[in-house]
Protein backbone atom coordinates (compact mmCIF):
# COMPACT_ATOMS: atom_id res chain seq x y z
CA UNK A 1 0.00 0.00 0.00
CA UNK A 2 3.14 2.14 0.52
CA UNK A 3 6.14 1.52 -1.03
CA UNK A 4 9.18 4.33 -0.12
CA UNK A 5 12.99 3.43 -1.44
CA UNK A 6 15.98 5.53 -0.76
CA UNK A 7 13.77 8.61 0.43
CA UNK A 8 15.62 12.14 1.36
CA UNK A 9 14.81 15.32 2.24
CA UNK A 10 17.53 18.23 2.67
CA UNK A 11 17.14 21.81 3.94
CA UNK A 12 19.91 23.52 3.27
CA UNK A 13 22.38 21.89 4.00
CA UNK A 14 20.94 20.17 6.82
CA UNK A 15 19.58 16.12 5.88
CA UNK A 16 16.32 15.47 7.52
CA UNK A 17 15.33 12.25 5.96
CA UNK A 18 18.57 10.40 5.04
CA UNK A 19 17.69 7.57 2.53
CA UNK A 20 15.31 5.63 3.88
CA UNK A 21 12.90 2.81 2.58
CA UNK A 22 10.24 0.71 4.00
CA UNK A 23 6.42 -0.87 2.83
CA UNK A 24 3.47 -0.89 4.20
CA UNK A 25 0.82 -3.76 3.40
CA UNK A 26 -2.78 -3.32 2.80
CA UNK A 27 -4.53 -3.19 6.06
CA UNK A 28 -2.03 -2.59 8.18
CA UNK A 29 -1.18 -0.34 11.32
CA UNK A 30 2.65 0.61 10.81
CA UNK A 31 4.19 3.12 13.43
CA UNK A 32 6.97 5.30 13.09
CA UNK A 33 8.66 5.87 16.62
CA UNK A 34 11.60 8.25 17.05
CA UNK A 35 12.37 10.92 19.54
CA UNK A 36 11.89 14.59 18.48
CA UNK A 37 13.35 16.15 15.35
CA UNK A 38 13.98 12.23 13.90
CA UNK A 39 12.20 13.21 10.85
CA UNK A 40 8.60 11.50 11.16
CA UNK A 41 6.81 14.80 10.33
CA UNK A 42 8.95 15.38 7.75
CA UNK A 43 8.27 11.81 6.06
CA UNK A 44 4.82 12.42 6.01
CA UNK A 45 4.88 15.79 4.99
CA UNK A 46 6.60 14.03 1.82
CA UNK A 47 4.19 11.38 1.76
CA UNK A 48 0.88 13.57 1.49
CA UNK A 49 2.50 15.83 -0.96
CA UNK A 50 3.04 18.75 1.05
CA UNK A 51 7.02 18.81 0.72
CA UNK A 52 9.14 17.47 -2.53
CA UNK A 53 11.78 14.78 -1.95
CA UNK A 54 14.98 15.76 -2.38
CA UNK A 55 14.98 12.08 -3.98
CA UNK A 56 13.95 8.27 -4.17
CA UNK A 57 10.28 7.58 -5.00
CA UNK A 58 7.36 6.98 -3.16
CA UNK A 59 4.24 4.35 -4.33
CA UNK A 60 0.94 5.10 -2.69
CA UNK A 61 -1.28 2.58 -3.79
CA UNK A 62 0.95 2.37 -6.46
CA UNK A 63 0.88 6.43 -7.28
CA UNK A 64 3.64 8.49 -7.45
CA UNK A 65 1.87 11.50 -5.00
CA UNK A 66 4.68 13.66 -6.90
CA UNK A 67 3.23 12.88 -9.77
CA UNK A 68 -0.41 12.37 -9.85
CA UNK A 69 -1.09 14.63 -6.60
CA UNK A 70 -4.51 14.71 -7.25
CA UNK A 71 -5.22 11.01 -7.44
CA UNK A 72 -2.98 10.55 -4.67
CA UNK A 73 -4.54 12.94 -2.42
CA UNK A 74 -8.09 11.21 -2.71
CA UNK A 75 -6.66 8.52 -1.54
CA UNK A 76 -5.28 9.01 1.58
CA UNK A 77 -6.84 11.10 4.72
CA UNK A 78 -4.23 12.99 7.29
CA UNK A 79 -4.55 14.24 10.65
CA UNK A 80 -1.78 16.81 11.28
CA UNK A 81 0.74 17.28 14.37
CA UNK A 82 -0.62 20.30 14.39
CA UNK A 83 -4.68 21.28 14.85
CA UNK A 84 -5.93 21.83 11.41
CA UNK A 85 -10.17 22.45 12.21
CA UNK A 86 -11.94 25.53 11.34
CA UNK A 87 -12.61 26.61 14.84
CA UNK A 88 -15.47 29.39 13.88
CA UNK A 89 -17.40 26.28 12.23
CA UNK A 90 -19.46 23.41 14.10
CA UNK A 91 -18.13 20.32 13.81
CA UNK A 92 -20.86 18.82 11.62
CA UNK A 93 -19.88 21.80 9.08
CA UNK A 94 -16.53 21.00 9.58
CA UNK A 95 -17.02 17.40 8.33
CA UNK A 96 -18.82 18.31 5.64
CA UNK A 97 -16.60 21.05 4.47
CA UNK A 98 -13.70 18.01 3.76
CA UNK A 99 -16.52 15.92 2.40
CA UNK A 100 -17.26 18.19 -0.45
CA UNK A 101 -13.95 19.20 -1.02
CA UNK A 102 -13.28 15.18 -1.23
CA UNK A 103 -15.84 14.80 -3.75
CA UNK A 104 -18.21 12.49 -1.55
CA UNK A 105 -21.86 12.56 -2.98
CA UNK A 106 -24.34 14.15 -0.86
CA UNK A 107 -26.07 11.18 0.83
CA UNK A 108 -23.13 9.47 1.56
CA UNK A 109 -21.58 12.39 3.02
CA UNK A 110 -24.68 12.54 5.33
CA UNK A 111 -24.24 9.13 6.41
CA UNK A 112 -20.79 8.87 6.78
CA UNK A 113 -20.69 11.98 8.88
CA UNK A 114 -23.45 10.57 10.91
CA UNK A 115 -21.68 6.84 11.41
CA UNK A 116 -18.32 8.61 12.08
CA UNK A 117 -19.07 11.19 14.52
CA UNK A 118 -21.03 8.78 16.54
CA UNK A 119 -18.79 6.33 16.26
CA UNK A 120 -16.08 9.02 17.94
CA UNK A 121 -18.99 10.01 20.32
CA UNK A 122 -19.08 13.84 19.25
CA UNK A 123 -22.55 13.36 17.77
CA UNK A 124 -24.59 15.11 20.60
CA UNK A 125 -22.48 17.68 19.66
CA UNK A 126 -22.11 18.28 16.49
CA UNK A 127 -23.78 21.71 15.96
CA UNK A 128 -21.44 23.21 18.65
CA UNK A 129 -18.49 25.40 17.51
CA UNK A 130 -14.98 23.40 17.70
CA UNK A 131 -13.72 26.77 19.30
CA UNK A 132 -15.75 25.10 22.21
CA UNK A 133 -14.36 21.72 22.33
CA UNK A 134 -11.64 20.15 24.62
CA UNK A 135 -8.30 19.28 23.15
CA UNK A 136 -9.28 15.45 23.18
CA UNK A 137 -12.59 16.29 21.39
CA UNK A 138 -10.64 17.94 18.62
CA UNK A 139 -8.50 14.91 18.01
CA UNK A 140 -11.61 12.92 17.87
CA UNK A 141 -13.12 14.66 14.87
CA UNK A 142 -10.08 15.40 12.85
CA UNK A 143 -9.40 11.60 13.10
CA UNK A 144 -13.34 11.59 12.20
CA UNK A 145 -12.80 14.08 9.72
CA UNK A 146 -9.88 12.16 7.76
CA UNK A 147 -11.55 8.56 7.34
CA UNK A 148 -14.54 10.70 5.95
CA UNK A 149 -13.83 9.91 2.58
CA UNK A 150 -13.06 6.31 2.96
CA UNK A 151 -9.44 6.56 2.06
CA UNK A 152 -7.07 3.73 1.43
CA UNK A 153 -4.74 5.03 3.87
CA UNK A 154 -5.20 7.53 6.99
CA UNK A 155 -1.49 9.03 7.93
CA UNK A 156 -1.72 10.43 11.99
CA UNK A 157 1.28 12.42 13.15
CA UNK A 158 1.38 12.24 16.78
CA UNK A 159 -2.37 12.07 17.15
CA UNK A 160 -2.37 11.92 21.02
CA UNK A 161 0.35 14.63 22.01
CA UNK A 162 -0.81 16.82 24.96
CA UNK A 163 -4.01 14.26 25.47
CA UNK A 164 -4.75 12.74 28.53
CA UNK A 165 -4.62 8.44 28.97
CA UNK A 166 -8.36 7.99 29.02
CA UNK A 167 -8.41 10.42 25.51
CA UNK A 168 -5.67 8.27 24.36
CA UNK A 169 -6.77 5.19 25.21
CA UNK A 170 -10.26 5.68 23.71
CA UNK A 171 -8.85 7.29 20.18
CA UNK A 172 -7.19 4.12 19.91
CA UNK A 173 -9.50 1.79 20.27
CA UNK A 174 -11.89 3.55 17.62
CA UNK A 175 -8.89 4.18 15.25
CA UNK A 176 -8.27 0.28 15.75
CA UNK A 177 -12.27 -0.56 15.24
CA UNK A 178 -12.18 1.67 11.89
CA UNK A 179 -8.90 0.00 10.34
CA UNK A 180 -10.32 -3.71 10.54
CA UNK A 181 -14.56 -2.59 9.57
CA UNK A 182 -13.06 -0.33 6.88
CA UNK A 183 -9.82 -1.78 5.97
CA UNK A 184 -8.22 1.16 5.91
CA UNK A 185 -4.16 0.91 5.83
CA UNK A 186 -3.24 3.27 9.36
CA UNK A 187 0.40 5.38 8.83
CA UNK A 188 1.49 6.76 12.85
CA UNK A 189 4.20 8.30 14.46
CA UNK A 190 4.30 8.46 17.49
CA UNK A 191 6.84 9.10 20.56
CA UNK A 192 4.97 7.22 23.39
CA UNK A 193 6.22 3.64 23.18
CA UNK A 194 2.95 1.92 24.88
CA UNK A 195 1.19 2.95 22.18
CA UNK A 196 3.07 1.45 19.27
CA UNK A 197 3.20 -1.56 20.97
CA UNK A 198 -0.23 -1.41 21.74
CA UNK A 199 -1.93 -0.60 18.57
CA UNK A 200 0.88 -0.99 15.70
CA UNK A 201 1.36 -4.24 13.37
CA UNK A 202 4.73 -3.39 12.77
CA UNK A 203 7.06 -0.24 14.19
CA UNK A 204 10.20 1.55 12.35
CA UNK A 205 12.37 3.01 14.98
CA UNK A 206 13.27 6.41 13.32
CA UNK A 207 16.15 8.54 15.00
CA UNK A 208 18.92 11.39 13.31
CA UNK A 209 16.65 10.80 9.49
CA UNK A 210 17.82 7.06 9.23
CA UNK A 211 15.61 4.02 10.18
CA UNK A 212 17.84 2.04 12.61
CA UNK A 213 14.66 -0.96 13.18
CA UNK A 214 11.77 -1.99 11.43
CA UNK A 215 9.58 -5.06 12.67
CA UNK A 216 6.96 -6.13 15.12
CA UNK A 217 7.40 -5.19 18.67
CA UNK A 218 8.24 -8.38 19.64
CA UNK A 219 10.98 -8.84 16.81
CA UNK A 220 12.55 -5.69 18.35
CA UNK A 221 12.31 -7.07 21.72
CA UNK A 222 14.01 -10.09 20.74
CA UNK A 223 16.51 -7.98 18.26
CA UNK A 224 17.97 -6.08 20.95
CA UNK A 225 17.58 -8.59 23.84
CA UNK A 226 15.39 -5.94 25.85
CA UNK A 227 12.16 -6.92 28.02
CA UNK A 228 9.87 -3.94 26.92
CA UNK A 229 9.66 -1.59 24.03
CA UNK A 230 10.71 0.95 26.14
CA UNK A 231 14.39 -0.40 26.78
CA UNK A 232 14.52 -2.03 22.90
CA UNK A 233 14.07 2.01 21.58
CA UNK A 234 16.62 3.08 24.35
CA UNK A 235 18.94 0.74 23.25
CA UNK A 236 18.64 1.59 19.90
CA UNK A 237 18.76 5.40 19.98
CA UNK A 238 20.72 5.62 23.49
CA UNK A 239 19.25 7.81 26.48
CA UNK A 240 20.84 11.49 25.25
CA UNK A 241 17.70 14.45 25.29
CA UNK A 242 16.59 15.83 22.00
CA UNK A 243 15.76 18.79 21.32
CA UNK A 244 12.43 20.10 20.44
CA UNK A 245 11.99 20.22 16.53
CA UNK A 246 11.84 23.93 15.42
CA UNK A 247 8.97 23.42 14.75
CA UNK A 248 6.95 23.88 17.14
CA UNK A 249 9.18 26.65 18.54
CA UNK A 250 8.45 28.68 15.71
CA UNK A 251 4.86 28.31 15.89
CA UNK A 252 5.18 29.22 19.53
CA UNK A 253 6.91 32.46 19.04
CA UNK A 254 4.33 32.98 16.10
CA UNK A 255 1.29 32.62 18.62
CA UNK A 256 3.38 35.01 21.06
CA UNK A 257 3.36 37.83 18.81
CA UNK A 258 0.32 37.48 17.79
CA UNK A 259 -1.10 38.39 20.90
CA UNK A 260 2.03 41.05 21.93
CA UNK A 261 0.53 43.07 19.15
CA UNK B 1 -17.59 23.56 -8.43
CA UNK B 2 -18.47 22.03 -5.05
CA UNK B 3 -14.97 23.36 -3.64
CA UNK B 4 -15.34 27.10 -5.09
CA UNK B 5 -18.81 26.69 -3.41
CA UNK B 6 -18.34 25.34 -0.10
CA UNK B 7 -15.10 27.69 0.53
CA UNK B 8 -17.57 30.90 -0.63
CA UNK B 9 -19.72 29.98 2.36
CA UNK B 10 -17.51 29.32 4.48
CA UNK B 11 -16.16 33.36 4.58
CA UNK B 12 -19.78 34.76 3.95
CA UNK B 13 -21.02 32.48 7.10
CA UNK B 14 -18.33 33.64 9.19
CA UNK B 15 -18.89 37.32 8.38
CA UNK B 16 -22.57 36.71 9.20
CA UNK B 17 -21.43 35.58 12.97
CA UNK B 18 -19.09 37.93 13.35
CA UNK B 19 -21.90 40.54 14.40
CA UNK B 20 -19.49 42.43 16.65
CA UNK B 21 -16.86 42.69 13.03
CA UNK B 22 -20.04 43.64 11.10
CA UNK B 23 -20.74 46.67 13.96
CA UNK B 24 -16.96 47.61 14.15
CA UNK B 25 -16.18 47.85 10.64
CA UNK B 26 -19.38 49.82 9.57
CA UNK B 27 -18.76 51.91 12.53
CA UNK B 28 -15.32 53.27 10.74
CA UNK B 29 -17.24 54.52 7.98
CA UNK B 30 -19.77 56.06 9.76
CA UNK B 31 -17.42 58.23 11.63
CA UNK B 32 -15.92 59.15 8.23
CA UNK B 33 -19.58 60.22 7.11
CA UNK B 34 -20.20 61.84 10.32
CA UNK B 35 -16.81 63.68 11.47
CA UNK B 36 -15.79 64.39 7.93
CA UNK B 37 -19.01 64.52 6.11
CA UNK B 38 -20.17 67.33 8.54
CA UNK B 39 -17.19 69.28 9.67
CA UNK B 40 -16.00 69.57 6.25
CA UNK B 41 -19.37 70.25 4.69
CA UNK B 42 -19.15 74.12 5.38
CA UNK B 43 -15.46 74.39 4.24
CA UNK B 44 -16.27 72.44 0.86
CA UNK B 45 -19.56 74.25 0.16
CA UNK B 46 -18.01 78.17 0.39
CA UNK B 47 -15.15 76.79 -1.94
CA UNK B 48 -18.09 76.56 -4.41
CA UNK B 49 -17.99 72.71 -4.45
CA UNK B 50 -21.68 71.96 -3.23
CA UNK B 51 -22.58 69.24 -1.08
CA UNK B 52 -19.88 67.42 0.79
CA UNK B 53 -21.85 64.59 1.78
CA UNK B 54 -23.15 64.07 -1.79
CA UNK B 55 -18.98 63.69 -2.77
CA UNK B 56 -17.89 61.89 0.18
CA UNK B 57 -20.34 59.50 0.77
CA UNK B 58 -19.18 57.51 -2.98
CA UNK B 59 -15.63 57.63 -1.17
CA UNK B 60 -17.15 56.30 2.08
CA UNK B 61 -18.71 53.52 0.32
CA UNK B 62 -15.40 52.73 -1.80
CA UNK B 63 -13.30 52.62 0.98
CA UNK B 64 -15.39 49.99 3.21
CA UNK B 65 -15.28 47.96 -0.06
CA UNK B 66 -11.47 47.91 -0.15
CA UNK B 67 -10.51 47.44 3.56
CA UNK B 68 -13.16 45.06 3.75
CA UNK B 69 -11.96 43.06 0.67
CA UNK B 70 -8.35 43.30 1.24
CA UNK B 71 -8.68 42.20 4.53
CA UNK B 72 -10.32 38.86 4.04
CA UNK B 73 -7.45 38.42 1.63
CA UNK B 74 -5.24 38.78 4.83
CA UNK B 75 -7.53 36.89 7.10
CA UNK B 76 -5.80 33.58 5.68
CA UNK B 77 -3.02 34.72 8.05
CA UNK B 78 -5.66 33.28 10.14
CA UNK B 79 -6.05 30.27 8.86
CA UNK B 80 -2.21 29.54 8.40
CA UNK B 81 -1.73 29.84 12.48
CA UNK B 82 -4.87 28.13 12.95
CA UNK B 83 -3.52 25.25 10.83
CA UNK B 84 -6.79 25.03 8.67
CA UNK B 85 -5.24 26.23 5.18
CA UNK B 86 -3.29 22.91 5.58
CA UNK B 87 -6.77 21.34 5.15
CA UNK B 88 -7.89 23.09 1.88
CA UNK B 89 -3.97 22.45 0.67
CA UNK B 90 -3.57 18.73 0.86
CA UNK B 91 -7.41 18.11 -0.59
CA UNK B 92 -8.13 16.65 -3.94
CA UNK B 93 -8.83 19.71 -5.15
CA UNK B 94 -6.88 22.20 -7.74
CA UNK B 95 -4.99 25.63 -5.51
CA UNK B 96 -7.19 27.36 -8.21
CA UNK B 97 -10.39 26.29 -7.05
CA UNK B 98 -9.53 26.85 -3.29
CA UNK B 99 -8.16 30.36 -4.08
CA UNK B 100 -11.30 31.15 -6.16
CA UNK B 101 -13.78 30.06 -3.47
CA UNK B 102 -11.98 32.28 -0.48
CA UNK B 103 -11.83 35.16 -3.01
CA UNK B 104 -15.10 35.16 -4.15
CA UNK B 105 -16.04 34.65 -1.16
CA UNK B 106 -14.11 37.78 0.21
CA UNK B 107 -15.66 40.17 -2.52
CA UNK B 108 -19.33 38.85 -1.45
CA UNK B 109 -18.24 40.11 2.30
CA UNK B 110 -17.08 43.34 0.78
CA UNK B 111 -20.12 43.61 -1.63
CA UNK B 112 -22.76 43.09 1.54
CA UNK B 113 -20.49 46.05 3.30
CA UNK B 114 -20.85 48.70 0.48
CA UNK B 115 -24.07 47.88 0.16
CA UNK B 116 -24.85 48.26 4.12
CA UNK B 117 -22.72 51.75 3.72
CA UNK B 118 -24.95 52.81 0.96
CA UNK B 119 -28.02 52.26 2.87
CA UNK B 120 -26.38 54.00 6.01
CA UNK B 121 -25.22 56.81 3.68
CA UNK B 122 -28.90 57.32 2.52
CA UNK B 123 -30.07 57.21 5.87
CA UNK B 124 -27.67 60.20 6.53
CA UNK B 125 -29.15 62.55 3.54
CA UNK B 126 -27.20 61.09 0.61
CA UNK B 127 -29.23 61.69 -2.65
CA UNK B 128 -28.42 59.81 -5.61
CA UNK B 129 -28.59 61.37 -9.07
CA UNK B 130 -31.59 58.57 -9.90
CA UNK B 131 -32.46 55.78 -8.25
CA UNK B 132 -31.81 54.15 -11.52
CA UNK B 133 -28.10 54.65 -11.31
CA UNK B 134 -27.59 52.02 -8.36
CA UNK B 135 -27.61 48.74 -10.86
CA UNK B 136 -24.43 50.87 -11.84
CA UNK B 137 -23.23 51.97 -9.42
CA UNK B 138 -23.70 48.55 -8.21
CA UNK B 139 -21.44 47.03 -10.90
CA UNK B 140 -18.40 49.30 -9.15
CA UNK B 141 -18.63 48.06 -6.19
CA UNK B 142 -18.52 44.49 -7.46
CA UNK B 143 -15.76 45.54 -9.04
CA UNK B 144 -13.63 47.12 -6.74
CA UNK B 145 -14.43 44.64 -4.70
CA UNK B 146 -12.97 41.66 -6.55
CA UNK B 147 -9.88 43.69 -7.71
CA UNK B 148 -8.49 44.09 -4.10
CA UNK B 149 -9.64 41.15 -2.74
CA UNK B 150 -7.39 39.32 -4.95
CA UNK B 151 -4.46 41.70 -3.68
CA UNK B 152 -5.73 40.54 -0.54
CA UNK B 153 -5.41 36.59 -1.71
CA UNK B 154 -1.82 37.62 -3.00
CA UNK B 155 -0.50 39.26 -0.06
CA UNK B 156 -2.39 36.71 2.34
CA UNK B 157 -0.36 33.80 0.80
CA UNK B 158 3.16 35.94 0.95
CA UNK B 159 2.69 37.27 4.37
CA UNK B 160 3.85 34.96 7.73
CA UNK B 161 2.84 36.91 10.42
CA UNK B 162 1.25 39.56 12.16
CA UNK B 163 3.88 42.36 11.43
CA UNK B 164 3.72 41.83 7.76
CA UNK B 165 -0.35 42.34 8.59
CA UNK B 166 0.59 46.05 10.04
CA UNK B 167 3.15 46.60 7.46
CA UNK B 168 0.41 45.92 5.06
CA UNK B 169 -2.01 47.99 6.31
CA UNK B 170 -0.31 50.95 6.72
CA UNK B 171 2.14 51.38 4.17
CA UNK B 172 -0.41 49.59 1.40
CA UNK B 173 -4.16 50.29 2.59
CA UNK B 174 -4.29 53.60 3.75
CA UNK B 175 -2.37 55.17 1.23
CA UNK B 176 -4.94 53.66 -1.49
CA UNK B 177 -7.31 54.90 0.50
CA UNK B 178 -5.97 58.51 0.88
CA UNK B 179 -4.74 59.16 -2.60
CA UNK B 180 -7.80 57.95 -4.40
CA UNK B 181 -9.73 60.99 -4.37
CA UNK B 182 -11.99 59.43 -2.13
CA UNK B 183 -12.32 62.81 0.22
CA UNK B 184 -11.42 65.23 -2.23
CA UNK B 185 -12.01 66.22 -5.98
CA UNK B 186 -8.70 65.70 -8.56
CA UNK B 187 -8.88 69.01 -9.77
CA UNK B 188 -6.11 71.27 -9.44
CA UNK B 189 -3.43 68.46 -7.61
CA UNK B 190 0.04 69.22 -7.90
CA UNK B 191 1.58 67.40 -10.49
CA UNK B 192 3.55 64.85 -8.37
CA UNK B 193 0.16 64.30 -6.86
CA UNK B 194 -1.85 64.08 -9.96
CA UNK B 195 0.33 61.10 -10.87
CA UNK B 196 0.23 59.35 -8.11
CA UNK B 197 -3.63 59.37 -7.60
CA UNK B 198 -3.48 58.24 -11.44
CA UNK B 199 -1.73 54.98 -10.10
CA UNK B 200 -3.91 53.89 -7.54
CA UNK B 201 -6.43 51.44 -8.38
CA UNK B 202 -9.26 52.73 -6.06
CA UNK B 203 -8.70 56.19 -7.97
CA UNK B 204 -11.05 54.36 -10.71
CA UNK B 205 -13.23 52.77 -8.55
CA UNK B 206 -14.93 55.66 -6.21
CA UNK B 207 -14.83 58.07 -9.78
CA UNK B 208 -16.66 55.14 -11.20
CA UNK B 209 -19.02 55.23 -7.98
CA UNK B 210 -19.27 59.09 -7.99
CA UNK B 211 -19.97 59.08 -11.46
CA UNK B 212 -22.34 56.48 -11.68
CA UNK B 213 -24.27 57.64 -8.14
CA UNK B 214 -23.70 61.85 -8.63
CA UNK B 215 -22.72 62.04 -11.91
CA UNK B 216 -19.63 63.43 -10.97
CA UNK B 217 -16.70 62.23 -13.71
CA UNK B 218 -13.26 63.03 -13.29
CA UNK B 219 -12.32 59.99 -16.11
CA UNK B 220 -15.02 58.25 -18.32
CA UNK B 221 -17.32 55.30 -17.73
CA UNK B 222 -15.35 53.59 -20.26
CA UNK B 223 -11.75 54.04 -18.67
CA UNK B 224 -12.78 53.29 -15.18
CA UNK B 225 -14.30 49.94 -15.93
CA UNK B 226 -11.56 49.00 -18.46
CA UNK B 227 -8.90 50.04 -15.46
CA UNK B 228 -10.67 47.89 -12.99
CA UNK B 229 -11.65 44.86 -15.20
CA UNK B 230 -7.97 44.78 -16.70
CA UNK B 231 -6.75 45.02 -12.53
CA UNK B 232 -9.25 42.19 -11.96
CA UNK B 233 -7.66 39.71 -14.14
CA UNK B 234 -3.58 41.11 -13.37
CA UNK B 235 -4.60 40.23 -9.71
CA UNK B 236 -6.67 37.57 -9.68
CA UNK B 237 -3.80 35.88 -12.21
CA UNK B 238 -1.27 37.00 -9.74
CA UNK B 239 -3.07 35.86 -6.91
CA UNK B 240 -3.70 32.34 -7.65
CA UNK B 241 0.16 31.73 -8.85
CA UNK B 242 1.06 33.62 -5.20
CA UNK B 243 -1.61 31.21 -3.78
CA UNK B 244 -0.32 28.21 -5.66
CA UNK B 245 3.13 28.27 -4.05
CA UNK B 246 2.02 28.31 -0.44
CA UNK B 247 4.03 25.62 1.04
CA UNK B 248 2.69 24.23 4.31
N1 LIG C 1 11.23 23.46 6.84
C1 LIG C 1 12.33 23.07 7.51
N2 LIG C 1 13.51 23.70 7.34
C2 LIG C 1 14.62 23.31 8.01
N3 LIG C 1 14.66 22.30 8.87
C3 LIG C 1 13.52 21.61 9.09
C4 LIG C 1 12.30 21.96 8.43
N4 LIG C 1 11.34 21.09 8.84
C5 LIG C 1 11.94 20.25 9.72
N5 LIG C 1 13.25 20.55 9.87
C6 LIG C 1 14.21 19.85 10.73
O1 LIG C 1 14.18 18.50 10.37
C7 LIG C 1 14.34 17.68 11.52
C8 LIG C 1 13.22 16.67 11.57
O2 LIG C 1 12.02 17.33 11.92
P1 LIG C 1 10.63 16.59 12.01
O3 LIG C 1 10.41 15.80 10.79
O4 LIG C 1 9.61 17.62 12.33
O5 LIG C 1 10.87 15.65 13.26
P2 LIG C 1 9.81 14.82 14.11
O6 LIG C 1 8.46 14.97 13.49
O7 LIG C 1 10.32 13.43 14.09
O8 LIG C 1 9.86 15.37 15.51
C9 LIG C 1 14.36 18.60 12.72
O9 LIG C 1 15.71 18.77 13.11
C10 LIG C 1 13.81 19.90 12.19
O10 LIG C 1 14.38 20.99 12.86
MG1 LIG D 1 6.77 15.67 14.24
Amino acid sequence: MIRVQNLVKTFGDFTAVKDISFDVGQGEIFAFLGPNGAGKTTTIKMLTTLLHPTSGSIRLDGLDPTVKTKEARQRFGIVFQDPSLDAEQTAYENMDLHGVLYHVPRKLRAERIELLLRTFELWERRDSYVKTFSGGMKRRLEIARGFLHTPAILFLDEPTLGLDPQSRNQLWTHVKRLNETEKTTVFLTTHYMDEADRVAHRIAIMDHGSIIAVGTSAELKQQTGAESLEEAFLALTGSSLRDESADSNDRLRQITKMWKR
Amino acid sequence: MGAIYILWLRELKRYVRSRVQIVVSLGQPCLYLVALGFGFGPVFKQAGQGSYLQFMAPGVIGMTVLFSSVFSGIAMLWDRQFGFLKETLVAPVSRLQIMAGRTLGGATVAIIQGVLILVICLVAGFRPQSWTALPFAFLFVVLIAVVFAALGTGIGSVLEDMQGFQLVMNFLVLPIFFLSGALYPLTNLPTAMAVIVRLDPLTYGVDGLRGALVNTWQFSPALDLAVLVALACVFLGSGAYLFSKIEA
